[in-house]
């Protein structure tokens, strides 16, 4: 039977490169990101998983890396907005929010990105109906949305 | 967040005797989502959780005759996109990609959703009339329960505190039901959710379910409103026509609204009405197509 612990080994994909950890069960995913890796670009704002501005892509999908424990990531790929930034395939989503004028502040804008990329991934061509369906969870108190819904368009296959 | 320890069981049995030897120090996680937040914020505090998630198997959805069962670590995301659950259960297929947000629908699960019992939640409104159960164990075996016999008020179950929900399962509606989800809130999760299924044969209700959730502590079915449906032509319950108007009143009566942050009695009791009848009439609109 196995024991309860108070220390975790973790070991991952971080941003495509193999990486180790020891964490305790209560640490959230983004103090190991940001205070262990140094990857400040994950933002905390609300902390209760409704703002979207720590959005990190865990095996692809979005998760709030808030709340999201950081012992849930072992044998995972975690990606975040760095390493996003980092592949070639960004150019084209980054572009277009620069194009758009799809930020303000920012502070929204690596989960915006990390959202979208992963709509994007699942779906190349989404009306904007399915963009704004899917990106609801992301909030920005600047920008009202439309630049970033014009901007996933812009960079999808249906808007290139 | 108060430091606690992980024990990782690897079987139902191991958490069950884990949670039966905490003495209450202990509960479940199968994603937090809800959990975690009370954590945070100091309102519950553990020495241990118990990470059903490292069961082997329990995140799998399968079929069981007419019932899908949709193990307790399956995500609402999973549910959702789940092709079983898509093809026999399209509204709650429907309903999960309605819960929360995409972030909480890839980590929480459908079970914990349950078992948390926050009194605003849409699939505990909507499992009401798929009439689904719940397989339930502890250290000394395992129970099936219906799923309105799990929730006793807000964040209370009637599950021993030695016990887990291992497994949610749903029954396809009988052929010819149609069925819709309503809710509708401004805040982050709804102030109200109301599910309606109506069997229709020769023109005529031949069956009724409806669930309101949300508005009070626990989930119900309205058997008033249920009872003054069966038998009505559908052609006659139109918009504003007075058996319908009357099933909504009912509604609105046995609603037992309460009030709190989403809104006061009054205010729920015109929305429980409004959109009773919209959902009612959705349902019927779905002509034929199943519950999709």
């Amino acid at each position: 039977m196995a024991e309860a612990q108070d220390t975790l080994a973790v070991a991952f994909e971080l941003n495509g490169v193999p990486v180790e950890a020891s964490v305790e069960p209560q640490t959230p995913l983004i103090d190991l990101l940001r205070e262990r890796f140094g990857l400040t670009g994950t933002k905390r704002s609300c902390d209760v998983q409704v703002c979207g501005a720590c959005t990190v892509l865990l095996d692809g999908a979005p998760v709030s890396s808030c709340t999201v424990p950081a012992f849930e990531v072992r044998g995972r790929a975690v990606l975040t907005v760095e390493g996003f930034a980092a592949d070639e395939s960004a150019s084209p989503l980054i572009e277009a929010f620069v194009n758009n004028a799809a930020f303000q502040c920012g502070f929204c804008t690596p989960g915006m990105l990390l959202a979208a990329k992963s709509l994007l991934d699942a779906d190349p061509a989404p009306s904007e109906d399915v963009i704004k369906d899917y990106m609801r969870g992301n909030v920005c108190r600047c920008t009202g949305y439309k630049k970033i819904v014009e901007a996933v368009h812009e960079a999808s296959e249906a808007g290139r | 967040m108060r430091p606690f320890r992980l024990h990782e069981p690897t079987t139902v049995q191991e958490a069950a005797s884990a949670l039966a030897g905490s003495g209450g120090g202990a509960a479940l996680y199968a994603g937090g989502t809800e959990l975690l937040l009370a954590m945070k914020s100091g309102l519950l505090a553990y020495d241990t959780l118990i990470n059903v998630k490292s069961i082997p198997g329990l995140d799998a959805v399968s079929a069981d005759g007419d019932s899908i069962v949709i193990g307790a670590s399956a995500t609402h995301s999973a549910v959702e996109h789940d092709p079983l659950v898509r093809e026999r259960l399209p509204l709650l297929s429907e309903v999960e990609h309605g819960v929360a947000n995409l972030r909480v629908r890839n980590v929480g699960t459908l079970a914990g959703n349950l078992c948390f019992a926050e009194p605003h939640s849409d699939p505990a409104t909507l499992l009401l009339v798929y009439e689904a159960e719940l397989d339930v164990a502890g250290p000394s075996g395992s129970r099936r329960i219906a799923v309105g016999d799990l929730q006793t008020g807000s964040y209370e179950t009637s599950l021993g505190p030695d016990e887990l929900l291992t497994a949610v399962r749903v029954p396809a509606f009988p052929s010819g039901m149609r069925a819709a989800y309503s809710k509708f809130g401004y805040h982050h999760r709804p102030t109200l959710g109301i599910a309606a299924a109506l069997a229709v044969q020769d023109g005529v209700v031949a069956d009724a379910r409806l669930a309101l959730g949300c508005v009070s502590p626990v989930a119900r079915r309205l058997s008033r409103s249920e009872d003054v449906l069966r038998g009505e032509r559908i052609d006659a319950l139109t918009e504003d026509s007075a058996v319908l108007r009357e099933a909504c009143r009912l509604a609105s009566e046995d609603a037992d609204a309460v009030e709190d942050m989403h809104g006061g009695v009054d205010y729920k009791e015109h929305l429980v009405r409004v959109f009773m009848e919209r959902t009612v009439l959705r349902a019927l609109a779905r002509n034929g197509g199943g519950d999709g």
